[in-house]
């Protein structure tokens, strides 16, 4: 025995290296089909260990105070060795996140991820992504620009529209009666500490609950139903490692090529990902004209506009809002199709989907723009759609014709 | 439950605003070019003789000029004439208080203004000013209407005159015409404020030269990379089939 061997021994007496390295990686069977869609995971993962490390150098020199934070971002971006690369790292980092977790979430739309047994799957899913979208409004205002203070500003009145408890509950929210230092302060540290630690226990359960259930594939057939009668290995399945993890080394180098183009030759990405509006320091008695969120919020930001007041209370529209991301948990009850693939659905669920799509792009587009009448009548439809997608969703998914699912996974 | 109201019945009104805002003004394209280095130094004389006394750059080092090929000793004769070290930032001896009394508002600092206007705006703006006798300052703008700022540089560029036209039952300034000249022609007025915008836009980022040179070799090393990574998942995946 070589002396290696003899201290994995030693280890694994004592630690299950060996056999947590098995189960996740060199004998963790994937399907051999995954497709270009089959990415974005394991960049969602990259994504987040960019923005862990980036934000801890950030954190080294920024200062979470109203007096000095619009500086200490200018400060990073001039004097600290390489600040601006971390900076513009962690600013690119943070739209890329959306990019790639709304494309993860579509790859689980169209291949079905999200039903059994991948239920739980989702749900810890759908709670990444509400994590992270806590995350990146905490974040916004940190920069402490005009629209990190209006942003923040209009997103915690939306919780002033509850009823009975509203104002006193905005007021609980940003320890003051406006957003101020003590709203920075609290900010910082839930940015900071307390929600990436949610991030990371959710990310840590999401990937425990894949490993227990095997990844679904663009086939959704389940290639555990097929085993060698002899190793007991999925027919289809190949192990993670080093399969999966050298195709991931191809789709790693094709993100950051996406990745650095941004950060070296379009930090502002014209001005969706760092807003020009946002390098005037935050003066709480100049409203900007016009105050979007930036992009990843913008289709809950156009639902929320689309519903119209109720006896003068914006309430309605709040409930629209978060209602539309508590459907995205219901999913997996919500289809009663008889395949899960996109490949075997009926012409229903297709049309269904891209609707969805153009639904939620438009919204996304519409959210950006003022609120003229037309634009709003154009959102009250695509919301309408948008909530039909789910709602509807028992009856359009039963009787849709479906295509017999192969036994085996295709191409 | 008033905050949002107001802030509703904003978002109602913004788009006529901007609108009206957006309708009249043309923005002139700034002829930016970061790898002029004559055209930043002389922008930054510019800055530090007219801009400097009213509006800090609290942001930027005086040391940071050497990017721009000077030398400390250049920095220290020519452009620095309120800091005692290169190491300090650019900042005014005016306090926000007397700024605020003397112009309506403290005159902003103008260390990222180039990021927030953008060059163009800039630019049009340091050419857009006219005699106004309604105002305080006796100077308005045709980019900023009622902006509390003097046409400091009046006695380069001159004075303007705005040109009116009938448009429907209002009038409307149609272009602006030189009453009395000053010490610099129109088209040398227009190189200095150009040269100027260069140096604002410059100064918003002064890494971004850096920034971009260094995504050049950022990119080409990933695609060396991603001739490798592909490789090698070919290699890998040969007999999957």
């Amino acid at each position: 025995m070589s002396a290696l061997q003899k201290m994995m021994g030693w280890i694994d007496d004592r630690f299950p290296l060996t056999s947590t390295y098995k189960a996740h990686l060199s004998e963790y069977y994937a399907p051999k089909n995954f497709n270009f869609w089959y990415f974005f995971g394991s960049l969602a993962l990259l994504v987040l260990v960019l923005q862990i490390v980036t934000g801890i150098f950030l954190t080294m020199n920024y200062k979470p105070d109203a007096e000095l934070a619009f500086a200490s971002v200018e400060y990073i971006m001039r004097d600290v060795e390489w600040g601006w690369l971390i900076r513009y790292m962690h600013s690119t980092g943070a739209s890329l996140f959306f990019v790639v977790v709304y494309l993860h979430m579509f790859r689980g739309l169209m291949y079905g991820s999200y039903r059994k047994p991948r239920e739980l799957l989702w749900i810890f899913g759908v709670l990444i992504y509400v994590a992270l979208m806590a995350e990146a409004f905490l974040g916004y205002l940190l920069p402490w620009g005009q629209m990190s203070f209006w942003g923040a500003q209009v997103i915690v009145n939306l919780f002033s529209a509850v009823p009975f408890i509203g104002e006193d509950l905005s007021i609980w929210i940003r320890g003051d009666y406006v957003i101020s230092d003590a709203t920075l302060n609290r900010f910082f540290a839930f940015h900071v500490i307390a929600l990436p630690l949610v991030l990371i226990a959710l990310v840590a359960v999401h990937l425990v609950a894949l490993h227990e259930v095997g990844s679904n594939n663009p086939d959704g057939i389940e290639i555990k139903k097929k085993k060698d009668p002899v190793t007991h290995i999925p027919l289809d399945g190949i192990p993670f490692h080093p399969y999966y993890t050298v195709k991931d080394i191809v789709g790693v180098v094709v993100f950051l090529m996406v990745f650095s183009a941004i950060v070296f030759f379009a930090p502002e990405m014209g001005g969706y990902f760092l807003e020009a509006n946002n390098f005037i320091p935050a003066d709480p008695l100049k409203t900007p004209l016009h105050i979007a969120p930036l992009w990843y919020f913008t289709p809950f930001y156009a639902i929320l506009r689309a519903v119209p007041p109720l006896f003068g209370s914006q309430f309605p529209g709040v409930v629209a809002m978060g209602m539309s991301i508590v459907l995205l948990f219901f999913l997996p009850w919500l289809d009663r199709s008889k395949v899960k693939s996109i490949r075997y659905r009926g012409p229903i669920y297709k049309i269904a989907l891209a609707l969805f799509i153009v639904a939620f792009i438009g919204l996304g587009y519409l959210g950006l723009l003022p609120a003229t009448p037309i634009a709003t009548m154009i959102a009250q439809v695509f919301s309408v759609i948008y909530f039909l997608f789910f709602l509807l969703m028992p009856w359009y998914t039963s009787i849709d014709k479906t295509k017999p699912e192969p036994e085996r996974v295709t191409g | 439950m008033k905050r949002l109201r107001t802030f509703i019945f904003l978002l109602a009104a913004a788009p006529v605003m901007a609108f009206a805002a957006g309708a009249t003004v043309h923005l002139d394209k700034a002829p930016v070019n970061l790898g002029d280095q004559e055209s930043l130094q002389r922008g930054a004389r510019t800055f530090v003789n007219y801009c400097l006394n009213c509006h800090s750059a609290a942001s930027m080092r005086y040391s940071r000029l050497q990017d721009l090929g000077l030398t400390e000793d250049q920095i220290k004769e020519n452009l620095m004439f309120a800091a005692d070290k290169p190491g300090e930032t650019m900042k005014v001896g005016m306090t926000k208080a007397d700024g605020a009394a003397w112009f309506g508002v403290t005159p902003p600092d103008l260390s990222v203004i180039a990021r927030s206007r953008g060059a163009d705006y800039l630019y049009t703006y340091m050419r857009s000013f006219y005699r106004d006798s309604s105002t305080a300052t006796g100077w308005n703008n045709l980019v900023f209407n009622k902006v509390g700022m003097p046409h400091v540089l009046w006695t380069l560029q001159g004075e303007m005159a705005p040109v009116m036209k009938k448009e429907g039952e209002h009038e409307v300034i149609e272009r602006l015409q030189l009453v009395k000249p000053g010490s610099l022609s129109l088209a040398e007025y227009d190189a200095m404020t150009g040269d100027l915008v260069n140096y604002l836009v410059w100064m918003g980022e002064p890494a971004q030269v850096q920034r971009k040179q260094l995504g050049v070799i950022v990119l080409a090393f990933l695609a060396v990379f991603f001739v490798v990574a592909y490789y090698l998942k070919k290699e890998y995946w040969k007999d999957i089939h």
